[in-house]
């Protein structure tokens, strides 16, 4: 039960995440749930390569007969992270432009494309 | 530095390239602003140049694996890794070598066009630098072997394509539309990457051919697929994903929706990969197949029904693309029902996907004709209302030419590309199950049906006043046009012939699982 803590965890957010997504009409909320979404799934990765008592990943200084925990998911987290600092980066700059066109970020109050 | 040397390391160039143009622009585009726009079209044709000498290659030679950072001699597999390949790997298969061709012909034909149609706007270094970038990211999505590596591309080509978007922006309207578009892609690249990380806690690796070859058809690995269809899918633009796409589309300036036509079929490329070359061996039932074909008639009707009432006339290629989408689903969905068959394959699957993946090449090139033309209308008038147009016929003769030639294709009139394409999937389909074709045909009709009328209410009819002064586009801009018109034209005439050289080795790529495990696993090189 408690090694598969991390995962509820995962769940839970993921759920959070998709709901504000979806369900929160001010976009400032909606990036904010983007946010709980990406974390949620680095949470995933970096608790896929945690190994019990294992020690960091460096081979020159490891005493024998010790496992390590997984460098490779550790490198992927941290991918994501800098992509996911991009991708906030441009979406709030985006809802910048959109204040200062309609001076509101609420979704359902902007000028809709269809029309 | 000889030819050899280049030659042998043109998959890790054709990510350089691009790259290195896109970060040298904004720096020339300071110091030297006089040829900057010189310097972009050097650097994208160079960029093309070397998708195109790649394809031909693997043509020529077979599966290319390319190891990134090992000396040459050393295999995909070195000794001491015990047997799993640790390098970022390349893997260009026919599949491969067919996207990186349309990307390339699109790319380049589409610079040509934007270094002019965009010559009155500001900051254009940096412009062209998003779309060197967006470049680079469509060629590293259809050429990587590399699970997350082909996550990343998938990030930078959404994030170039967003912000290309919004770049030279409409008041609000383009940021609404990009930010719309990046909050999907979003949504669907974490779902990705959610997938893949399932996928790597089962099998310790993020090589593809490496997960192809373990894959067992586990409850975890349904949720895997299910999450890369939901996101491929998403990039792809296809119903029920498909909201974000008509607004960004049509808020983008001309050219940039071009090639966005372009970076959504990579997003095809990644769904058709996930399903044949990585799950392709443990599918026994239909269900998968029927799932796909089930989103390629959705996204053809309400693609199709979407675009006839629409106004703007840039929406209304929009909703014709998710259409379009469709039957490129149809097609390779059919094959993907009849895969554990093979007498039904012979019979029809093969078929089916041929004119699936015709069907993609053939879309990037009329669609980017039409949207260029388009394009080139709104640069001379200004105006978006179809209501609005007409007559424009008179004035500007070589557009109208161009859009007719893309109308025609994309509405499926013999003897241009899209009708090949079209003919083929109507064939294998109506084996498999005739209501389906039956529906592909009403489909083309309606398209045929609105293009029809988008082409009449723009270019026919009296001249109007308030168009008297509006002049022929550009020259450059004209060329951009005529290579995608060539190309539309050239695979309508010689359809066999595309087929059998171009995509007759990437259906048989995706059909063929066991050969794309076997040139990574087999040592590569």
């Amino acid at each position: 039960m408690i090694a598969n803590l991390p995962f509820i965890a995962v769940a839970v957010l993921i759920g959070i995440g998709f709901a504000m997504v979806l369900l929160k009409r001010n976009m400032i909320k909606m990036i904010m749930g983007l946010g709980i979404l990406e974390a949620a799934v680095n949470l995933f990765l970096v608790s896929l390569g945690y190994r019990e008592g294992g020690i960091a990943p460096i081979f020159t200084s490891a005493p024998e007969g010790v496992e390590m925990v997984m460098p490779t998911v550790q490198a992927l987290t941290l991918t994501n992270i800098v992509i996911g600092v991009a991708t906030t980066a441009l979406m709030l700059s985006f809802v910048m432009l959109i204040y200062k066109k309609y001076g509101t970020v609420n979704a359902n109050e902007m000028r809709r494309l269809k029309e | 530095m000889n030819a050899d040397v280049l030659l042998a390391n043109l998959p890790a160039l054709l990510i350089a390239v691009p790259l290195f143009g896109a970060f040298l622009t904004p720096v020339i585009g300071r110091f030297l602003s006089s040829i900057r726009d010189a310097w972009v079209i050097l650097a994208s044709f160079v960029s093309s140049l070397v998708a195109i000498l790649l394809a031909a290659q693997v043509y020529a030679k077979g599966t290319i694996v390319y190891v990134f950072g090992a000396a040459p001699g050393v295999g995909t597999i070195p000794a001491d890794s015990g047997g799993i390949p640790i390098r970022i790997l390349f893997t260009i298969d026919g599949f491969g070598a067919l996207m990186l061709i349309s990307a390339a012909i699109v790319s380049f034909a589409v610079i040509l066009y934007l270094t002019l149609s965009q010559s009155k706007r500001s900051y254009r270094s940096e412009f062209y630098a998003l779309y060197l970038l967006l470049t680079a990211g469509i060629f590293g999505m259809v050429s990587t072997g590399d699970m997350f590596n082909f996550f990343v591309f998938l990030e930078i080509n959404s994030l170039a394509a967003s912000a290309l978007i919004a770049y030279h922006r409409n008041g609000g309207l383009a940021a609404e539309g990009a930010l719309k578009y990046l909050i999907v892609n979003t949504v669907g690249a974490l779902m990705i990457l959610f997938a893949i990380g399932l996928l790597y806690a089962q099998y310790n690796s993020l090589n593809m051919a490496v997960i192809a070859s373990q894959l067992t058809l586990t409850s975890l690995n349904i949720l895997a697929l299910v999450l890369f269809i939901a996101g491929l899918g998403t990039k792809a633009g296809a119903v029920p994903f498909h909201f974000a796409t008509p607004d960004a589309y049509s808020v983008a300036p001309s050219g940039i929706t071009a090639l966005m036509i372009v970076a959504s079929q990579a997003g095809l490329y990644g769904m058709f990969r996930i399903l044949f070359s990585v799950y392709g061996h443990v599918f026994t039932s239909e269900t998968v197949g029927w799932v796909v074909i089930i989103l390629g008639v959705l996204s053809m009707f309400i693609g199709v029904t979407m675009a006839i009432p629409q106004k703007d006339i840039k929406r209304l290629l929009s909703y014709h693309a998710v259409s379009q989408t469709g039957y490129m689903l149809l097609g390779v969905g059919v094959a993907l029902a009849v895969l554990g068959d093979i007498a039904l394959t012979d019979a029809f699957g093969r078929m089916a996907m041929e004119g699936g993946l015709f069907h993609i090449i053939n879309h990037a090139m009329y669609k980017g004709l039409l949207f260029l033309a388009v394009g080139a209308v709104i640069y001379r008038t200004g105006v978006w209302n179809l209501n609005e147009m007409g007559g424009l016929g008179h004035k500007m003769k070589w557009t109208m030419i161009f859009f007719l030639i893309g109308a025609l294709a994309i509405a499926g009139i013999p003897p241009f590309n899209g009708f090949a394409s079209k003919l083929m999937i109507y064939e294998s389909t109506f084996a498999f199950n005739p209501a389906i074709a039956v529906i592909a045909m009403v489909v083309s009709i309606l398209t045929l049906a609105s293009f029809m009328k988008v082409f009449h209410s723009v270019f026919m009819g009296p001249q109007l006043p308030e168009y008297e002064k509006v002049r022929e586009v550009p020259k450059r801009m004209l060329a951009g046009m005529a290579i995608l018109a060539f190309f539309v034209v050239a695979f309508g005439l010689v359809p066999d012939l595309v087929v059998n050289t171009l995509v007759a080795p990437a259906a048989d790529a995706l059909l063929n699982q066991g050969q794309y495990i076997a040139s990574v696993l087999g040592g590569g090189l």
